[in-house]
């Protein structure tokens, strides 16, 4: 079942540099002026330094490639321009070769398989242009299984390094796989890569299931599911998938669950009698406490990264409104004051940013605001986005779109948030309510 | 067609527990709603709940974002009450819905309402509340798929379904 769990033994420092002058360098891109043109780069195939490792090499380049490219920010410069060519990875890089291609940036790397049948795979990367390393090598090592997982890791390092930004691409996101048409739609908890790859089946679709939520840490799963006939909240172990019902009352309806950062406590929506408020659990002893008190609509509730407030929908104004409260209940603000609907608020890992729903003149829209509800701004625009997570850097959103009609179906997008860079996330068939999980060790 | 007839007499010798199984909720989209052969009893038995879902009507129609019932609904589901009276080896489960414009969250919270508004009113005029229960699909289970209003229309409901055997 763990095949993911991949070990990664270390990261190793291989090389260290005689100076970090690299940190002023020109090789830098920032990523909240979003870019207008990416930043050209090349990563040939990596050195196969072994029989058993030689289809690896070509394997790892293409996946970080995809990576890098997948972001907007970076253009690969393809093979078929390069001048020079890797044979081995201790060669000294030709800069002028690489220059002559315009590429700023070169990735260098090799593979081979050790004795115990581990994967070692060492990178560098060059500034071009200042005809130098920018950073340190590193040597990644792990099972051949998990090699989409080290190729993400060396994805990982050249963003961040460039950006300045930590990384995003070595995580999953959990999301609700659909199948069936739409009066008749089968769902079912499903698990992937970021980017679509190694898709895994959390639950199958006997029962309606909806919006699962990554814990912190990304070792547990919240979500909604109708298997009692009602919806009730469950807690699924990712390792395991063993999954158990949170305790609800008879006679009620929970639903809309999500992790405080201290991944012990779940705040939650609960339906009595029609009406539905915020609740928070502390997830081992059952024990809920009881957050809002009004007749109104409160739900969609989420987290601020310290975990001491709690953003929300609510209803009470007559339309729904984001409001922010104290993680333990009491006065609650409402920061969302523009035409329309707002709804699914989620606090950016971050703090510094509410991602959103807004619906509005009969269009869907996926928005971010600051924490106090100004400088408003909507990346998307659809006949129905809905439900944004944050990648773990904060500067991409995921959320479902879905097509209009009897036909219409649910999709994965992701966009930056600078509303650039657009794009659907490929999935084998439907799919909606994704949730991002951090990035993994 | 047939499920509706199946699950009730399955239901019949059975704690209200095993009616509320998952797969009826799953499955009841394949239920004609539209026509009647397949429920238990005839059109014409009005004690059947084939009379109480086309004769009486099964479901009550909500304007956007609203759980008030119409003058329409409160005489429909007048007749509801009435039939649960003269029936009172029935309960009953009412589902609400939503449309698809709204977040999946909303939906739920709204559905919740428009099915909670059915089921005072029923426990208001005389229906004992341990006969009903509630549960909301949000938008999840639509009966019509167009994005058109005539289609939004008719899955902004709240549908009164049977189940046999009052439970312990």
């Amino acid at each position: 079942m763990m095949r993911y769990m991949m070990s990664l033994l270390a990261a190793l420092m291989l090389w260290a540099l005689p100076a970090i002058a690299q940190n002023s360098g020109p090789l830098r891109i920032e990523i909240t002026e979003g870019v207008i043109e990416p930043m050209p780069y090349a990563v040939p195939d990596f050195v196969g330094e072994n029989a058993a490792a030689t289809e690896m090499g070509r394997n790892l380049a293409r996946v970080i490639a995809s990576d890098l490219s997948g972001t907007g920010l970076f253009r690969e410069i393809p093979a078929e321009a390069h001048i020079s060519r890797i044979t081995s990875f201790e060669s000294p890089v030709q800069y002028a070769d690489w220059r002559a291609v315009k590429a700023q940036a070169l990735i260098t790397g090799a593979v081979s398989v050790d004795g115990s049948g581990r994967l070692v795979v060492k990178f560098r990367i060059y500034d071009v242009f200042a005809g130098q390393e920018l950073g340190n090598g590193l040597q990644f090592v792990g099972t051949q299984d998990g090699w989409r997982r080290i190729a993400h890791k060396v994805a990982d390092q050249v963003y961040a390094r460039i950006t300045g930004e930590g990384g995003y691409f070595d995580s999953r996101v959990v999301y609700v796989a659909e199948s069936g048409p739409k009066d008749q739609r089968a769902k079912r908890l499903a698990i992937m890569d970021y980017d679509g790859a190694n898709v895994q089946y959390l639950t199958d679709s006997s029962s309606l299931v909806l919006a699962p939520r990554f814990s912190p840490s990304g070792d547990r799963v919240l979500y909604t599911s109708y298997e009692t006939g009602f919806p009730r909240i469950y807690v699924l172990d990712v390792a395991s998938v063993g999954r158990r019902v949170l305790p609800t009352m008879d006679g009620t309806m929970s639903f809309a669950p999500r992790f405080a950062p201290d991944g012990r406590t779940v705040v939650y929506s609960l339906t009595q009698g029609g009406n539905t408020d915020l609740y928070r659990m502390d997830i081992g002893s059952g024990a809920s406490t009881r957050l809002t008190n009004a007749p109104s609509i409160e739900t969609a509730p989420s987290y601020s990264p310290d975990g001491r407030q709690i953003v929300f929908e609510s209803d009470r104004s007559g339309t729904p409104q984001i409001y922010i409260m104290p993680a333990g209940g009491g006065e609650a603000r409402r920061i969302s004051f523009g035409q329309g609907r707002y709804g699914t608020p989620v606090w950016s890992p971050r703090g510094d940013l509410i991602a959103f729903t807004k619906q509005s003149k009969g269009r869907f829209h996926i928005g971010v605001m600051r924490t106090d509800g100004s400088e408003e701004r909507l990346l998307t625009a659809s006949f129905l986005d809905e439900g944004p997570t944050w990648a773990p850097n904060g500067r991409v959103i995921m959320f479902t779109r879905e097509t209009q009609g009897a036909q219409g179906q649910a999709r994965l997008y992701s966009v930056d948030i600078s509303g650039r860079n657009l794009k659907q996330v490929q999935t084998s068939g439907g799919a909606s309510d994704p949730s991002w999980g951090p990035l993994q060790n | 067609m047939t499920y509706l007839s199946k699950t009730l007499i399955l239901c019949a010798g059975l704690a209200l527990a095993a009616c509320t199984n998952p797969d009826r909720f799953e499955n009841q989209n394949t239920v004609d709603l539209n026509g009647g052969a397949g429920l238990a009893g005839s059109a014409q038995d009005p004690t059947s709940p084939a009379y109480f879902q086309q004769t009486i009507g099964d479901r009550v129609l909500f304007a956007v974002d609203q759980s008030s019932l119409s003058d329409a609904a409160q005489a429909k589901l007048n007749g509801q009450a009435n039939w649960l009276g003269s029936n009172p080896d029935y309960t009953a489960v009412i589902e609400g819905h939503a449309d698809e414009q709204g977040t999946r969250e909303y939906n739920l919270a709204l559905g919740a309402r428009r099915a909670n508004a059915v089921q005072e009113y029923l426990v208001s005029r005389g229906v004992a509340s341990n006969r009903l229960k509630v549960v909301s699909y949000g938008k999840e289970r639509p009966i019509e798929i167009c994005s058109e209003e005539s289609c939004y229309t008719q899955n902004r409901r709240a549908v009164t379904v049977l189940a046999a055997g009052l439970g312990s």
